[in-house]
């Protein structure tokens, strides 16, 4: 088989239609002092049994630890995902058609995005949700850019100290222009949002406040007087996702109060694979649906009576408004939404909130296993955590994690590059893949590591 | 279609009734039965202020989103708050019920610009060819 589609006398016979000479001619717009003057560094051919046995050698030079041995989370979690869902999501007609939600055509993936967005609902407590977004990071971009819109002339964006920091990172990335509009709100001692921070703010250029949920030191903090101060001046309140499985456990954000609700949706049903792809979850109260970015399937009748699923609402959307679209969002994560709506229904309403149990039950023993051993101590103590918390280590947290790694466990991330207040600290996740003899060695290997 | 001829009307199919300095506009029943059923109105807030050839407003139907474009500048009085909850009476009466917004004109000149039904019937036309 060629891999080059064109031969010379092609080459030549269009540049001669378009009136050129050479292929060069074509690309004379380019400025000199862009061109690459030399040939690219790259070795000899290989045929493909060597460069297969190559590659393998590569890859054999890859660390993979099992899932049981792993305490990684910071915004990706490790759970279990059933066979069934790897085996059905590989199917032809989930995996290989592009765009298979055109509208009104593949009634059955429609049907599928109508109940994913029926489950991110229910997750999240809201009325309505969309088929999602590209991931958490920018769903939270796009739900600030959405409580802007709503504002009007309201422009000051609160994101606390305690959102995971590379969510921040990709907000102030996609609000470049905005940025002078974004302000830090410092935490407490306990790890939660410093309430009297708030009080500077709540004036009439409120935008809005993001409040994570659980934050990134895996607290779940009652915000109920957060979301009145913020309503009361006027500004909404989006709620960030980062581990939907907590939701399994504590009471939803459309129950405190929650105007937007977005975050990621990975920890259901999609491995780690590196940190994607993923799915975004987004939803919203229906007051703001029609400044909702991304797409809807909606349930509907056909001329014979029948039921049937449309995508609905694209008339917001980039191909129709162009530059008044809602958003750039002009697509979202079918696949990925498929294999988390698949996951969710085999897991079903009581397993989610067996599973979050099961989390939660795992991460207290661990975190009173961990801070039981001389030396390591809970920075924020009394705080309610999910599946995740803070541990702080008499020793350099990367140096720990290094020795960790040579023991077959991966310990955790550490936090001194995004907080350099919290001295030597690992934040260790755990999940149902972690039974009580890991975190007993787990353990054990950690005191070893800190003496 | 209808074009009431005591009305103004502008290139983007917005019609205005014009009483004094007050000035209450719409969209044309060319305007209703090209964009197809209509879902979805935003209007501005009262006390907002408008300005002659800019959006104040959006209409959404299946098949489209469009901008609705003040004819006059000035500022807006009242806003035709049940046809925001039922747009689709656009459809069925676009010049009463389907009024949009009541403006208090700031510069009465800017009427000077606004074609007459008959100007405008004479564009639609030209449109449609």
């Amino acid at each position: 088989m060629r891999y080059i589609p064109h031969t010379n006398e092609e080459i030549q016979a269009m540049l001669k239609s378009v009136g050129l000479r050479s292929v060069e001619e074509l690309f004379s717009s380019i400025p000199e002092s862009l061109l690459l003057q030399k040939p690219l560094k790259l070795p000899p051919p290989l045929d493909e049994q060597t460069l297969l046995g190559q590659l393998e050698s590569i890859a054999a030079r890859n660390h993979t630890l099992p899932m049981n041995r792993s305490f990684l989370g910071g915004g990706v979690y490790r759970h279990y995902i059933p066979s069934t869902v790897s085996d059905l999501i590989r199917r032809s007609e989930f995996l290989t058609p592009y765009t298979p939600y055109q509208p009104e055509i593949a009634q059955g993936t429609l049907q599928l995005m109508f109940e994913f967005q029926t489950m991110v609902s229910e997750i999240y407590g809201m009325e309505v949700a969309n088929s999602s977004l590209y991931d958490g990071s920018t769903a939270l971009s796009e739900a600030i850019l959405m409580a802007i819109r709503i504002g009007k002339n309201r422009k000051t964006v609160l994101l606390p100290e305690s959102i995971h920091p590379e969510y921040t990172q990709v907000a102030k990335t996609i609000l470049k222009s905005f940025d002078e509009h974004f302000v830090t709100l410092p935490i407490t001692k306990e790890g939660t949002i410093e309430r009297s921070s708030l009080n500077d703010y709540l004036n009439p250029d409120l935008a809005c406040c993001v409040i994570p949920y659980p934050n990134f030191f895996g607290i779940v903090e009652d915000v109920r007087d957060i979301v009145e101060k913020i309503h009361q001046a006027g500004g909404l309140v989006i709620f960030s996702v980062t581990e939907p499985l907590s939701l399994g456990l504590f009471e939803s954000p459309g129950a405190l109060g929650a105007d937007i609700v977005c975050g990621e949706g990975q920890s259901l049903g999609l491995s780690p694979s590196f940190g994607g792809p993923f799915a975004g979850f987004f939803a919203t109260k229906q007051t703001f649906l029609r400044q909702m970015p991304g797409r809807l399937c909606g349930m509907t009748t056909d001329n014979k009576g029948k039921p049937g699923f449309v995508l609905t609402l694209s008339t917001r959307e980039q191909h129709i408004r162009r530059e008044k679209a809602t958003s750039n969002i002009c697509t979202n994560q079918a696949l990925c939404a498929t294999q988390i709506t698949l996951y969710l229904t085999l897991l079903g309403k009581e397993g989610f909130k067996k599973l979050a149990q099961l989390n939660w039950q795992r991460t207290e023993y661990a975190k009173q296993k961990l801070s039981a051993i001389p030396g390591v101590t809970l920075p924020f103590p009394t705080s309610t955590t999910f599946n995740e918390f803070v541990i702080q280590l008499p020793k350099n947290a990367d140096v720990v994690l290094k020795d960790l790694r040579i023991k077959n466990f991966d310990g955790g991330i550490s936090l001194d590059h995004w907080y350099p207040n919290l001295d030597n600290a690992v934040l260790v996740n755990v999940t149902e893949w972690n039974g009580k003899e890991d975190m007993d060695a787990f353990a054990n290997a950690l005191k070893g590591s800190i003496q | 279609m209808e074009f009431p001829d005591d009305l103004k009307y502008t290139k983007e199919h917005e019609w205005v009734r014009i009483k004094g300095d007050v000035a209450i506009m719409g969209i044309t029943d060319f305007a209703q039965e090209q964009l197809g059923d209509i879902v979805y109105l935003e209007l501005p807030a009262e006390g907002e202020a408008v300005e002659q050839g800019e959006p104040f407003g959006v209409v959404e139907s299946v098949k489209a989103v469009s901008d609705l474009y003040a004819a006059l500048s000035g500022e807006v009085l009242e806003i035709n708050d049940p046809l925001a909850e039922n747009p689709e009476t656009l459809n069925e009466d676009c010049y009463e019920e389907g009024w949009m917004i009541k403006v208090k004109v700031s510069d009465t000149k800017e009427v000077d610009s606004l074609m007459s039904c008959k100007e405008y019937q004479a564009y639609v036309k030209e449109e449609q060819a």
